[in-house]
């Protein structure tokens, strides 16, 4: 991330400096994203959110985290003691590690990775391990079921994400991240792409367990799904995990799909235009996740499932085929906007089609004087009365 | 090490509750779930039994108001309506105009707050992150204002009497409630704009748990959950009682018999009681809110009453045998959820666990009434 890590020159320091500078980075996302996410939760309900700790309540999280960090760390008798324990490190580490290869402006990263674009799909994707090991491990119904659930939601929902990201990489020809940015040049990939962009939305939201795909840890069914026997710091671990995928997620889309550091500006913004470039597009996917969050309610586990091998990942190979038109026959960017568009259009219908989006019309019995002239037909039927 | 042929499936059983964010209190359900389909549900009741209706005849006729309250407690003055209306038809008081149409208005809007509740913590149940709930409180807390102001109580109202009411109410009455019900009706609108038109909502909601009309007949359902399923019946129209005759309100009905179904029947009830109360508030008339002559002792004659108001969750029944005396020789209350909730298993065998939480959170019920 920084320039510094470059100058010192000693492998291990340069590794230390990073290290660092990605926890910083992290707790500090972490909290602001904490309080972001309560505020915006307040104003969405009509409320007013944390206002006591500090101005507008900005000490609140830092106080909820002292609070955390004071708990006694339970660990149920019963529980696979290793397990249960390594658990938050198997959900931590990957999403983690994940932070080293994603690239903030043209000249700040931990490392810029040739393979940046497939380390950071490769290592978020191992993050349901540490779901499942925790559901296994604390030797609850509810921890398993929702153990079972996050496994088969991230691996399915892992699929549909990879491909459109392979569709991207096709027509970037490269897995770096810089290099996709600079692809992008004057019209970012959204635009071409859309339903690259769609599918890589919904599958981010997917592998963010956010509604309406918070089905591994539903508290009002299986009540915090694997964590449920989890407290202290070991919780509030997973917390900090989800965050900081939270980040990485919006960092990824707005560097592949909302053109990084440099549309609109072009190469030539200086460092801190690039930053705050990156800083407003990975905002607007922030709040665009946090906003669906308190607008939509919970998919049921089979409709998200069928939704994912169903939909989504038939149309994510579409989007997959027309980026191999333009290579093989070198279509036009007009073209691939037209048909993806179709396709986005298509996997729109296909929702609306999915539901019985009919509005049904309640029977208005009138009520006056005594109704008791108006026996329904049914009542007689069924003998009542 | 384990052979292969001996390897097989085993449902598991999940004890949802008695703590449990969505039982609604105290309710514990077995389930017996294959995977995440429902195999088996199993209710446990019972948690929250506190006798109120031995507690009630070890009281005389006024003092026993107290425990009504503890009953049904979202729908505090419909349950001492009816056990006011028992009361006053084993002791044949004649309640007085004014105090009737008091009655109404506070029980109809007792039943907006019953169902902004419902709203509320429905789609909690459906996966709301409180959204809906604060949408359903912010309008309920309006109305509750107005039950604090005429009773001084925010829960436990205990202002009905055997024969009128303990005291008049507010000279602002009237005014505090027409400020009020347009909030509630824009309450209402908001969480059908949030809730009705959305396609996730839809995908869960509808066919899901769906009974027939037969079916709810002879599980003896009442209430929402039975107009759901497509007949019209309605205590207030088809046994009128107390002033219900003198309004205009339509009782709507469902058709499918669904969770939807009842969320939709819900809404519409909760707008319709807005009419009834308006046109009860132009009609108030003013005069006594007790009887002329009021015996100090309420000594009841030998008799059996039985007396039901249409709750908000369904019929609420008081039945009152009395062997003379100023204390009920027994009291029986007919709780609507415990009767809607006997039909849980059959609703919710072979759907999702995910539907079972739904399907609980439609039937509305309320543990206090279940178990009384």
């Amino acid at each position: 991330m920084l320039a510094l890590t470059y100058d010192v020159g000693n492998i291990w320091l340069d590794a230390l400096l990073g290290l660092l500078a990605i926890v910083a980075l992290m707790t500090v996302s972490t909290f602001m994203l904490i309080w972001l996410e309560r505020k915006i939760a307040a104003r969405i309900q009509m409320r007013l959110g944390p206002m006591r700790t500090g101005p507008y309540g900005l000490l609140q999280t830092i106080a909820d985290a002292l609070k955390l960090i004071g708990k006694e760390d339970l660990r149920p008798k019963t529980a696979d003691r290793w397990v249960f324990e390594l658990a938050p490190f198997a959900v931590f580490v990957p999403t983690f590690t994940a932070f080293v290869a994603i690239p903030f402006t043209r000249d700040w990263a931990i490392a810029f990775l040739d393979l940046g674009l497939f380390y950071v799909i490769a290592v978020t994707g191992l993050s349901f391990v540490g779901f499942l090991m925790a559901g296994w491990a604390s030797d609850n119904k509810y921890a398993l079921l929702g153990g079972m659930r996050a496994a088969a939601q991230l691996i399915s929902y892992e699929v549909p994400m990879v491909v459109t990201l392979v569709a991207v990489a096709m027509v970037a020809g490269s897995l770096n991240l810089s290099e996709i940015v600079l692809f992008q040049g004057r019209v970012p990939l959204f635009v071409w792409q859309p339903l690259g962009f769609f599918i890589f939305i919904v599958a981010a939201l997917a592998e963010l367990e956010r509604q309406p795909f918070d089905i591994p840890t539903a508290e009002s069914e299986v009540v915090g799904g694997p964590f449920i026997e989890y407290s202290g710091i070991r919780w509030s671990m997973f917390f900090l995990a989800s965050y900081t995928g939270l980040m990485i997620y919006s960092l990824l889309g707005a560097v592949v799909f909302l053109g990084g550091w440099e549309w609109p500006l072009g190469t030539e913004a200086g460092l801190w235009l690039q930053l705050l470039l990156i800083f407003f597009k990975t905002s607007l996917f922030i709040a665009f996740f946090m906003w669906v969050r308190f607008s939509l309610v919970r998919l049921r586990i089979d409709q998200l499932m069928s939704y994912c091998w169903k939909v989504l990942i038939p149309l994510a190979f579409l989007q997959v085929l027309l980026n191999g038109f333009v290579l093989v026959y070198g279509w036009p960017d007009g073209m691939l906007l037209v048909t993806s568009g179709a396709g986005l259009a298509l996997a729109m219908y296909i929702i609306y089609r999915a539901v019985d989006t009919e509005p049904r019309e309640l029977r208005m019995v009138p009520a006056r004087g005594g109704g008791s002239s108006v026996q329904p037909a049914t009542a007689d039927a069924t003998g009542f009365e | 090490m384990v052979q292969e042929q001996q390897l097989e499936t085993v449902d598991i059983n999940v004890n949802m509750g008695p703590q449990h964010p969505s039982t609604h209190g105290v309710f514990r359900m077995v389930l017996t779930i294959d995977g995440e389909r429902v195999v088996d549900v199993e209710p446990h009741i019972g948690y929250m039994h506190r006798g109120a209706e031995k507690l009630s005849e070890n009281m005389d006729y006024r003092a026993a108001i107290g425990f009504q309250d503890r009953t049904d407690y979202l729908a505090q003055f419909l349950n001492e309506q009816a056990y006011c209306m028992a009361v006053e038809k084993l002791l044949e008081l004649a309640v007085p105009e004014r105090t009737e149409y008091i009655r109404v208005i506070l029980c109809e809007l007792n039943r907006i707050t019953s169902h902004f509740m419902f709203l509320g913590a429905f789609g909690i149940d459906l996966g709301y992150f409180g959204t809906s709930f604060t949408y359903g409180f912010r309008e309920r807390e309006r109305i509750q204002d107005i039950f604090e102001e005429v009773t001084g109580e925010r829960m436990m109202y205990g202002y009905f009497r055997p024969g009128g009411l303990a005291w008049d109410v507010p000279d602002n009455f009237v005014q505090m409630i027409r400020d009020v019900l347009p909030h509630a009706r824009q309450g209402l609108n908001d969480l059908d704009v949030l809730m009705t038109q959305n396609e996730i909502v839809a995908a869960r909601t509808k066919g899901i748990g769906a009974m027939s009309a037969e079916d709810s007949v002879n599980w003896g359902l009442s209430g929402p959950m039975l107009r759901a399923a497509g007949i019209d019946w309605d205590l207030r129209k088809d046994k009128p009682y107390s002033i219900y005759d003198r309004f205009d309100y339509d009782i709507p009905v469902g058709s499918h018999g669904d969770v939807f179904d009842r969320y939709l029947v819900r809404l519409e009830e909760a707008r319709q009681s807005i009419r009834i109360v308006e046109q009860a508030l132009d009609q108030l008339p003013d005069g006594p809110i007790m009887p002329e002559k009021m015996p100090r002792r309420l000594r009841g004659p030998e008799a059996e009453v039985y007396a039901a108001v249409e709750g908000p969750r369904g019929e609420y029944g008081i039945y009152i045998v009395s062997k003379g005396g100023d204390k009920p020789y027994r009291l029986k209350i007919r709780p609507p959820s415990f009767c809607n909730l006997s039909a849980l298993r059959d609703m919710t065998v072979g759907n999702y666990v995910a539907d079972a939480v739904a399907i609980l959170g439609s039937i509305d019920i309320v543990l206090c009434d279940v178990d009384r």
